[in-house]
């Protein structure tokens, strides 16, 4: 069901664990869900030194956190924030359909850090543009969100 | 590397056929291919192995071979029993009792019969995966006209209380069906003891073939057909027998219940060891399901911080066959109905796992899945951010 490169990157995931002194953190999900991301962002001079991250989920979240964080390593935090979760998902050489929401995780969590890392610095947040609702599985009124 | 070693730990998902099975099944393919409702001499041999069958399956349930119906499998044999019942006895009443850890195969038609206007009780279970019979009784009105329980669960392997149930429902005149997919085989059934109106079974969980099962239906029970169409099966069950498979069905529940006793006892002793070992070895896990009252090769366990779709995607790397209850191998919202109805909190069924055992089963096998089962847990809890949450609390106190 899911692609080679889906597969590498959850048997070998890149970026896996935890930057103590982070500069920005995110975290989005639920546990009842099945699904939490946590990413740790470096940052110096504007550009995404390194990154790390921890995740709860399937094998496409963790594909995903993986992909997704070598995508945003040593780009700017501009650079970083434009990196969709569909480029995260073609990255992985696609993700089948009830697990693209496992990739709006990875987008998410980005600008969650990246956002941290802004307020944290005394800047405004950034605005989601297209803020998905964390539509876990397609539902409409679910309880986790 | 991916490892050569297969080791099947999913047996309630289906067996291997038994070689044996297979040996008995060829001849009824190029050869005794007659039709059985044909006159010629093929055909009267292709009706008789057809019979035989069918006394096998009586003898395995303690019932008269008039009384076994042969149907595709436990989900034609569940629809029947259910839609069946309903439909040729709604004039008497629309309640229909079921539990809330059936298959979906029962689930789904109680939900389609309430499409069509029957009301359904879905009785809750207690943290074992029990129903409570004061539950029962009390849901029991004068609209009644089936209970539909299962003898025993598909994945977390809980025996229900069927001899309790049978009783309740024959005095209070109500129809009693059970899915017994899981049980042939695993636990002795008597259909006349344990006052059972209707019971499913489907072959392929005791080493049959797959696609063909059966139901039993008590002499003078109203049921309608679910397939029209020819006379075969007594009227009651239309379509051309599937021979091959029917011969497989009676030859694997010969054996299924003749050698249960013994396999029972060699795959629970595998089943106890490999639980004993993980809850040892492997901290924040707990055992799903009833303590005792399980069928013999299954194991279900929920392990803390992680998700089972990950855990499945790594056993499998490594050769080993499994299930899991989290919702992100389904595809939909909500993990399994069934540890989510025994109490289980959504997180900690996500983190489920089932490993069910079975007749090839060996002691290496168990060994070789705690191995591995150990580095896997450790490595996903590695990732977690909630194992992350977990160790820094744990330190800090
Ligand atoms: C309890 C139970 N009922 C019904 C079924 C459906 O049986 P079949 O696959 O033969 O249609 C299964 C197997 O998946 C089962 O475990
Ligand atoms: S985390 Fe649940 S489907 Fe991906």
């Amino acid at each position: 069901m899911y692609s080679e490169k889906v597969m590498d990157h959850f048997m070998n995931p890149r970026n896996q664990g935890e930057i103590s002194e982070a500069d920005g953190v995110g975290e989005v999900g639920n546990p009842t869900c099945g699904d939490i991301m946590r990413i740790f962002l470096t940052v110096k001079d504007n550009i995404i030194t390194d990154v790390k991250f921890q995740t709860f989920g399937c094998g496409a979240a963790v594909a995903s956190s993986s992909m997704a964080t070598e995508l945003i390593k040593g780009k700017t935090l501009e650079e970083a924030w434009e990196v969709s979760n569909k480029a995260v998902a073609e990255a992985l050489e696609g993700l089948p359909p009830i697990k693209m929401h496992c990739s709006v995780l990875a987008e998410e969590g980005i600008h969650q850090a990246i956002n941290d890392y802004r307020v944290k610095h005394g800047l405004e947040p950034w605005e989601e543009k297209n803020p998905h609702s964390h539509d876990h599985h397609g539902h409409e009124d679910e309880t986790c969100s | 590397m991916t490892a050569e070693r297969i080791v099947y730990m999913d047996h309630s998902a289906t067996t291997a056929t038994d070689p044996e099975v297979v040996t008995v099944m060829i001849p009824w393919f190029s050869q005794g291919y007659g039709n059985p409702s044909s006159l010629y001499r093929i055909a009267r041999e292709s009706k008789k192995a057809v019979e035989e069958a069918r006394n096998q399956v009586a003898t395995a349930l303690g019932a008269q071979p008039d009384e076994i119906y042969f149907t595709s499998g436990g989900t034609e044999s569940d629809n029947w029993a259910i839609k069946g019942i309903a439909f040729a006895n709604r004039k008497k009443g629309n309640h229909i009792i079921t539990s809330a850890i059936e298959h979906h195969a029962v689930l789904h038609t109680c939900e389609y019969l309430e499409k069509q206007g029957f009301s359904i009780t879905y009785l809750p279970v207690d943290d074992t995966g029990q129903v409570r019979i004061e539950d029962l009784k009390a849901a029991i009105t004068d609209q009644t006209i089936l209970v539909t329980i299962m003898f025993a669960n598909n994945e977390i392997g809980t025996i229900e209380p069927i001899t309790e149930i049978g009783k309740v429902c024959r005095e209070h005149g109500v129809y009693f069906h059970t899915d017994a997919v899981q049980a042939i085989g695993n636990v002795p059934i008597d259909v006349s003891a344990m006052q059972i109106d209707l019971l499913s079974l489907s072959a392929h969980k005791f080493y049959g073939p797959k696609g063909i099962g059966a139901l039993y239906i008590r002499k003078g029970v109203r049921i309608d057909n679910l397939l029209h169409g020819g006379g075969q099966e007594r009227r009651k069950r239309a379509g051309t027998e599937n021979i091959a498979g029917i011969v497989g069905l009676g030859f694997a529940i010969g054996r299924a219940v003749s050698g249960m006793d013994e396999r029972n006892k060699r795959v629970a002793a595998l089943r106890d060891r490999l639980l004993a070992e993980i809850l040892e070895t492997i901290p924040n896990t707990r055992l799903n399901g009833h303590p005792k009252e399980r069928l013999p090769g299954n194991l279900n366990v929920s392990f803390d911080f992680i998700e089972g779709e990950s855990m499945l995607l790594l056993l499998d790397h490594f050769g080993i066959c499994a299930s899991t209850g989290s919702a992100c191998t389904s595809g939909s919202l909500e993990p399994s109905h069934v540890l989510l109805a025994t109490g289980l909190p959504a997180e900690t069924a996500h983190g489920s796992l089932r490993l069910t055992l079975g007749a090839e089963n060996t002691d290496d096998d168990v060994d070789y899945v705690i191995e591995h089962l150990r580095k896997v847990v450790v490595r996903l809890r590695e990732m977690s951010p909630l194992y992350a949450d977990h160790k820094k609390r744990s330190c800090n106190v």
